[in-house]
């Protein structure tokens, strides 16, 4: 088998485990779970074959002849528009983190979802389990945590995330990119509206589909505007084509001043922006929390949302078209505006948010703001390893916040205290109650805040920090500086409040460690939390020349033909900064909040005031929103297009006709028809009838009157005619 | 076999009415029988349209299984038939959803013998529609497709509900709707006929093969008629009375407020050939007529047509999202998605002979293709649910998902498909009429954009209303006790959802059809 067939077939097994598990073996959830988690092995086996293969190749040779194969699939006039695969160095690093961030979601599902407990009490489908009573060996009863109603649902929905995600990466043109795109965004609904039951969830997963579509209608205007522009939507023959891409960064657009190039770029960032949850999109997705855990790993800050900044990212020479003389495109600065507002502007949510999984959520939107914001400078190189480092620890953060919950509710049901688990002032001292889910979240934590040297979050963000002082940037630079002070800060509060000093609640004394299945992917990610960090070390770090060569580096012969590795020389100034907000963040963090007691408030809300409540309540956007744009949405289709246009204007004209039709006819039937025609014929006929009745008085049927009268009548006539013969 | 060929097109249109004489035929009380002698009936013009899809040579331009017979001489009409690729493709739309129809309706306990054979004709009217190569011919059947429809949602339309008029006055809503829908195509029939007689009296022939050819360039009259008007007067009165005609038929905006209606309270079955074929007959009026007999006219007023679509597709969106009533709801979804056909019409129209154009026609006929099986879904699994429940309210519901998973599911696919999801049938037509258009009315496309994010609106607030929430204990017992899907009803459903996907997954087979034959055509 060719490599080009291996990659054709990668995306298939999670789609056939779809429909198997829905048409066939739904109720079997062993059944179930194994289809779909060995669909995953497959496809990851799969993956590593041919990033392996590609390694092999080597960056450089992979840019120029990248695995590819394509197929015929529309026929458009004259020609047919093709559709195939693609992996080149780009492509190759993002199916890598893929692959292992979805095998591993899905084996952490079992565990998650409770396989091998017993049936829940009162469970009911649409609703998460309550847990169930059992009996030990002593005659105890009590509560343990029970099996999902709907277990073999979950798989069948995430096999076919797997199969979008799947797609979208190994695409080699807009449009199956964009297919993979919606399918994840219709998985994203149904799961994240998985327990739909609850009216939260139920207004989560509309939230989500409604503000990503916003994204997603000017995305497709964009691929429509390329594809009339270019005559294709190949990746590589657009941008491997840079007489086109001149062309079309010079033909404007009629949009104001933007040039083609940058209407595209921006029409198509607008996708991003709803996918990836950038401001001003950003809102559904704190709310996509309401989802099961392992959703929000997998499709809510691993693959998903990141692939927002991949399709930028693969777009980025459209993007940068026109800013050879050093200068930021129209759609870059757009970029670089949005991403740092949207990182700065969602690490001060996170602070002040009490749910382990919402800290999460907003870290997510604040650090994909790093990667676009990376993007607009030009860094793309730092923004494509970002995207992979934050891929594996924030997968790894939020299956440990997962574990976490899970831990707490075992405490919940054992002690029948009905803290709500997800609380991190619920938390504390857990990290003697669950020490591999507390190893493993703290070197998730340092990560993302950029723990120097060891872990990868470290590597990924001083790049970006380095390209931004490089390029002079300083507004960026200070920007996310401040945002990674913040992160660093939020980090340490979260992981301080949950793992360290004593458990606040009973429940948090009776958390218990997750099983096996739970644990495994949580190690795992670990490793890669810390050791993926490596392939992107600087050549030149510390002015030193002992570091390995910067793999990374080769995703640059992804974009273009003749890009060169932009080299940064290094520079002190970045790093102390990296180091600086990082250790500050961290260090701050701890104590501020080490000593916080059970029933204590949040150290930081006395200081802040009013500030905080605004955090906390988040700006208060999804108010604003539901005035602004909700609300009026309602009304317009409600009252304006039905009731008002359809009902009483075009309904109300038409019946106004039909009235005056139908009064028309009155006139005609009540001055002409009735008087005039009827009363013509009327007349005639009652005229004969009335001289008939006139006339029935003498007819009598009696022959006698008859006689009499025929005697008179005769006789009568006779003095007539005698009288005139005689006078005349 | 050679009888079969020869007279292939003749067999497929007439199959039907020869049926419906048949149900006639058969005694009332045999309720059973005459159900399935429908369904068997309607079977075998879908077998001769299979047949005839794969004889059909895609890559040879002009009409196929032409059969011409000399009708009314003295006016020069013929009976005359033929196939292209645009014809083909909604004939096999129609031969298929008739079966599935008829199916439908077996639970339809009224009258079945008269249902029945209203139906089946009404086939027939369609058909020939699509088939027919005269003009005279083509407006015999037009008309012929309206009656048994009136009489379907007269008779066997939903029986409750009102409509008010004006000062109180109030009629059945079935009175109300078939009435309306009765009137409006009336009022373009007329028109029609007026147009079909001017073409007819002064190009002398009703003969679509040879109008095609002179009409267009046609520049001197021999024969003026008694009114000694002009070519330009006569070309502007015809080609309006075309407009008007097909227009209100499709229908677009201003005159769609008959579709609601007579959608709403047809019988399932009415509303699944109403949305799935019926509305196609206006589009397929444009692009048969209009476009190829008036290029010049057509262009002018091409972006007029334009905005009216666009209309049709903001705001059949938004009073789709506006309902409370489940069923109304779909019946919007109909005018928001024929408003991207219209579009596509409208861009063809302005950009003939180019590559956008083209692709703008592509996606308009593919859409009708698959709004055909999507608004047939849908329609049909309102059904479903109003035949268990008998209400449409959308706020009786909710909860259902955990007591009818399977139906959850179908519906859910169904919705989806009509959403436009990308690896369904929707996403491929819009997407080729989004790519053509775009170059030719950039502004309509991008307006088109806020009726798109609609579309998700309204289908999402039809799962939600419908399947979600926590379970509906109203439903859930006594004589109320919501059902699963059945086998039969997902019998129907099942040929809907593989072509939906199929045609999303591969639409090669379908596309590289339609393709050649817009091709060919401009």
């Amino acid at each position: 088998m060719t490599i080009e067939t291996l990659i054709w077939l990668i995306p298939l097994p999670p789609l056939l485990a779809f429909f198997l598990i829905v048409l066939f073996t739904n109720r079997n959830k062993a059944l179930s779970h194994t289809i779909a988690v060995g669909a995953a092995l497959l496809s990851w086996g799969g993956s590593m074959v041919v990033f392996w293969s590609a390694l092999q190749e080597g960056a450089h040779h992979l840019g120029e002849h990248p695995f590819e194969s394509a197929i015929s699939w529309l026929p458009i006039a004259g020609s047919w528009f093709q559709i195939g695969v693609l992996i080149d160095p780009l492509g190759a690093a993002v199916l890598f983190f893929v692959a292992w961030t979805v095998l591993m979601i899905f084996l952490y599902s079992v565990g998650y979802h409770n396989f091998g407990q017993p049936k829940g009490d009162h469970d009911r489908a649409g609703l998460p389990p309550h847990g169930a009573t059992v009996e030990d060996e002593h005659g105890h009863k009590h509560t343990v945590p029970s099996i999902e109603p709907m277990y073999s649902r979950f798989f069948a929905f995430i096999g076919l995330f797997a199969f979008g995600m799947y797609t979208l990466v190994l695409s080699d043109n807009l449009l199956t990119l964009f297919v993979g795109w919606e399918i994840m965004g219709l998985c994203s609904y149904l799961l994240i509206g998985f327990w739909y039951g609850k009216k939260s969830v139920r207004a989560a997963m509309i939230k989500a589909f409604i503000t990503t579509r916003v994204g997603d209608v000017f995305m497709l205007l964009g691929i429509a505007y390329l594809y009339s522009a270019a005559g294709t939507l190949n990746f590589r023959e657009i941008f491997f084509n840079e007489e086109f891409l001149h062309h079309l960064a010079e033909t404007p657009s009629g949009f104001f001043s933007l040039s083609a190039a940058g209407l595209i770029g921006i029409l198509l960032f607008i996708g991003t922006v709803g996918k990836s949850a950038q401001f001003p999109l950003h809102v559904w997705l704190p709310d996509a929390m309401e989802g099961p855990t392992p959703v929000s790993a997998m499709i809510h800050a691993a693959t998903m949302v990141s692939a927002g900044v991949y399709m930028v990212i693969r777009m980025f020479p459209l993007l940068s078209a026109g800013a050879e003389h050093g200068e930021l495109t129209s759609a870059m600065t757009a970029m670089a505006f949005i991403g740092s507002f949207t990182a700065l502007f969602s690490a001060t949510i996170a602070v002040a948010q009490n749910d382990i999984k919402r800290v999460l959520a907003y870290s997510t939107i604040s650090q994909l703001g790093f990667m676009v914001a990376a993007l607009g400078i030009g860094a793309y190189v730092a923004a494509a390893f970002h995207l992979v480092t934050h891929a594996f620890f924030k997968a790894l953060l939020f299956l440990g916040s997962g574990s976490v919950i899970h831990g707490v509710e075992h405490g919940v049901l054992h002690t029948d205290d009905h803290v709500d688990p997800q609380d991190m002032f619920n938390m504390g001292g857990l990290r003697k109650k669950m020490p591999i889910t507390f190893w493993t979240f703290l070197i998730g934590g340092f990560a993302l805040s950029g723990f120097p040297l060891v872990t990868a979050g470290f590597w990924s963000k001083d790049e970006i920090f380095a390209d931004a002082f490089a390029h002079g940037n300083t507004v960026v630079l200070i920007t996310l500086a401040i945002a990674a002070f913040l992160t660093a800060f939020y980090t340490m509060r979260q992981i301080t409040l949950s793992f360290f000093g004593e458990p606040r609640t009973k429940a948090a004394e009776h958390a218990h460690e997750t099983p096996w299945t739970m644990t495994t992917p949580l190690v795992i990610l670990a490793v890669f939390a810390v050791a993926f960090g490596w392939a992107g070390i600087p050549e030149d770090f510390l002015g030193l020349e002992i570091w390995p060569k910067n793999m990374f580096h080769g995703v640059v012969y992804t974009l273009t033909e003749h890009q060169q590795p932009a080299g940064i020389h290094f520079n002190w100034i970045p790093l102390l900064i990296s180091l600086g907000v990082a250790l500050g963040g961290l260090g701050l963090g701890w104590l501020v909040y080490r000593k916080v007691e059970a029933g204590q408030e949040d150290p930081l809300k006395k200081p802040l005031g009013p500030a905080y409540t605004l955090l906390q309540n988040k700006y208060y956007f999804d108010e604003l929103y539901d005035l602004i744009f909700v609300k009026p949405a309602i009304w317009i289709s409600e009252t304006l297009s039905y009731k008002w246009m359809d009902r009483g204007l075009i309904d109300g004209i038409l019946h106004t006709f039909s009235r005056a039709t139908y009064a028309l006819g009155g006139i005609f039937r009540n001055y002409i028809d009735v008087p005039v025609i009827n009363g013509f014929g009327d007349l005639v006929g009652e005229g004969v009838k009335k001289l008939g009745k006139a006339f029935r008085v003498i007819q009598t049927g009696r022959v006698q009157q008859y006689m009499v009268i025929a005697l008179v009548l005769a006789f009568g006539t006779l003095f007539f005619y005698l009288y005139n013969l005689m006078i005349p | 076999m050679e009888f079969i060929s020869s007279n292939l097109l003749t067999l497929i249109l007439f199959l039907p009415v020869f049926a419906a004489v048949v149900v006639a035929l058969l005694p009332c009380e045999e309720k059973n029988l005459i159900r399935w002698v429908a369904l068997i009936a309607s079977l075998l013009p879908l077998a001769l349209a299979l047949f005839l899809w794969f004889q059909f040579d895609a890559s040879q331009a002009g009409f196929q299984y032409e059969q011409q017979v000399t009708w009314y001489e003295a006016i020069n009409s013929s009976y005359h038939l033929g196939v292209d690729g645009v014809s083909l493709t909604m004939v096999l739309l129609t031969t298929v959803l008739t079966p599935l129809c008829i199916l439908a309706s077996f639970s339809i306990n009224d009258r079945v013998k008269g249902y029945m054979a209203l139906f089946l004709m009404l086939e027939t009217g369609m058909l020939g529609v699509f088939l027919s190569l005269d003009l005279l011919l083509f407006f015999v059947f037009w008309e012929i497709g309206l009656v048994p429809m009136y009489f379907l949602i007269n008779q066997w339309g939903s029986e409750k509900g009102e409509r008010e008029l004006w000062g109180g006055m109030k009629v059945k809503a079935r009175t109300y709707a078939s009435f309306k829908f009765m009137i409006y195509t009336m009022a373009g029939s007329l028109g029609l006929l007026l147009a079909v007689q001017l073409i007819g009296v002064v190009a002398g022939t009703f003969n679509l093969t040879q109008l095609f050819e002179i009409w267009p360039t046609i520049t001197a009259l021999d024969n003026i008629g008694p009114l000694g008007l002009s070519v330009g007067t006569v070309k502007v009165i015809v080609f309006w009375a075309f407009v008007v005609a097909f227009a209100l038929k499709v229908p677009v905006w201003p005159f769609h407020t008959w579709l609601p209606d007579a959608h709403t309270e047809a019988p399932t079955a009415g509303s699944m050939i109403l949305a799935g074929v019926l509305l196609k007959l206006g589009a397929y009026g444009f692009l048969r007529l209009v476009l190829p007999l008036f290029p010049e006219e057509a262009k002018t007023y091409a972006g007029a047509l334009a905005f009216l679509a666009t209309m049709a597709i903001i705001f059949g969106a938004l009073s789709s999202f506006g309902q409370t009533d489940f069923k109304r709801l779909v019946a919007y979804s109909s005018v928001n998605h024929m408003g991207f056909v219209v579009l596509g019409i409208a861009a063809a129209a302005y950009a003939a002979g180019t590559e956008h154009a083209v692709i703008a026609m592509n996606g308009a006929v593919l859409q009708m293709f698959n709004h055909g099986l999507s608004a047939a879904g849908m329609f049909f699994l309102v059904g479903v649910i109003y035949e268990r429940t008998h209400t449409r309210n959308l706020d009786d519901f909710g909860g259902l998902f955990p007591l009818v998973p399977v139906y959850g599911g179908v519906l859910i696919f169904t919705s989806m498909a009509s959403l436009g999801l990308p690896g369904l049938n929707g996403f491929v037509s819009e997407f080729l009429v989004v790519r053509g258009v775009w170059p030719v009315f950039t502004v309509y496309t991008a307006l088109g954009m806020i009726g798109l994010f609609f579309t998700g609106a309204y289908i999402l607030k039809g799962i939600k209303q419908v399947l979600h929430g926590p379970l509906n204990e109203k439903w859930t017992h006594g004589e109320h006790r919501l059902t699963e899907i059945n086998a039969r009803e997902l019998l129907i459903m099942a040929p809907l959802m593989v072509m939906m996907l199929w045609l999303g997954v591969w639409p090669a087979w379908l596309l590289d059809v339609i393709n050649r034959a817009v091709g060919m055509l401009f």
